[in-house]
């Protein structure tokens, strides 16, 4: 059954430490090139393989990770 | 199925607890105590017990932590977290009460307070955030520092016929008969994540069974200090922090 999930990402508490994205088994989720208001790199949902395991906001250690949707299709 | 139709109500399975508050951590990126508040307040949501807790936080890079959690606190002078805690349980005995320290508070200048409140066994928690470093002063050689590792104070690596051993803290408590629980836990990866929230969780409980005293310590990173990026800090904890470390329950009855 496949199982697509998204999260919602607060880019200006987000301090681009990377945690999450070496923590997403499915890749989704990529430091960006451009800063927030800090001058960090933020994190950015990068792809449509994200299935809402929530394993990014577990580890996020700033919270910025606000909430996670996940459904079955 | 495209992101809109999946962002309802129904779909949601995580979401930031009510307890962190919305101020901005001052922590660096990375940094191990950011995961620990977050498990801290979620097993208070998880437990209902928020008018009921009283958090001791430290001196170090923790002592805003009453900023963070939104809970009542009270903050200690270095290394006196568990005095203070001793006074508020003895005070409120119905209340949770917890101290928060690091191993510049805990392992140096308020070792006799740790060993002779876990010794009376005072019904509380302590959670010990063990990141081999003084974080906040630059990095300085603190008593869990490993041998051989590089800090502001030992260029050269920690030496014992210098600098001593390093202590160990979690097995040192154990030994004593007021502790009911002593465990090491980690915070970098969502399997340790969820392994030390129970911990975390299994302690709060005990500090209400009149059992003895309870002490997590949480091995954790410290980027700046040891000049590592955050993934690359994460790592050599695992290569190093815990082969010295061991993670797991020390103590359980």
């Amino acid at each position: 059954m496949a199982v697509k999930g998204t999260v919602i990402i607060d880019r200006q508490i987000c301090k681009g430490c990377g945690i999450c994205v070496i923590n997403c088994p499915s890749k989704a989720l990529a430091l960006s090139r451009e800063v927030n208001g800090k001058g960090y790199n933020y994190v950015y949902i990068a792809n449509d393989n994200c299935t809402g395991c929530t394993n990014c906001a577990v580890v996020c250690p700033d919270s910025a990770i606000v909430k996670v949707y996940r459904s079955r299709i | 199925m495209e992101r809109e139709d999946l962002i309802k109500e129904e779909n949601l399975v995580y979401s930031k607890t009510p307890l962190l508050t919305d101020t901005v951590m001052h922590y660096c990126p990375g940094c191990t105590h950011g995961v620990v508040h977050k498990m801290i307040a979620e097993v208070i949501e998880d437990m209902g017990i928020q008018e009921k807790t009283i958090g001791i936080s430290p001196v170090g890079c923790a002592v805003f932590a009453y900023n963070y959690i939104d809970i009542d606190w009270q903050q200690a002078a270095h290394g006196r977290a568990p005095a203070l805690a001793t006074a508020v349980k003895r005070l409120n005995p119905y209340k949770y009460v917890f101290t928060y320290q690091g191993d510049g508070d805990l392992a140096s200048i308020g070792t006799a307070e740790v060993i002779h409140a876990c010794n009376r066994g005072e019904n509380i928690v302590i959670i010990f955030i063990n990141n081999a470093i003084y974080g906040m002063t630059g990095g300085q050689m603190a008593p869990t520092t490993l041998l051989g590792q590089i800090t502001s104070t030992t260029p050269y690596g920690r030496r014992s016929d210098l600098n001593g051993f390093p202590l160990k803290m979690t097995e040192i408590v154990a030994k004593l008969d007021g502790t009911c629980y002593v465990t090491r836990q980690s915070a970098h990866t969502p399997q340790a994540v969820r392994k030390c929230k129970k911990a975390i969780r299994k302690a709060f409980e005990n500090s209400m069974l009149n059992k003895g005293t309870s002490f997590v310590e949480i091995v954790s990173t410290c980027n700046s200090g040891w000049k590592l990026t955050p993934v690359k800090a994460n790592k050599w904890m695992e290569e190093n922090m815990f082969p010295f470390y061991p993670l797991g329950d020390v103590k359980d009855r």
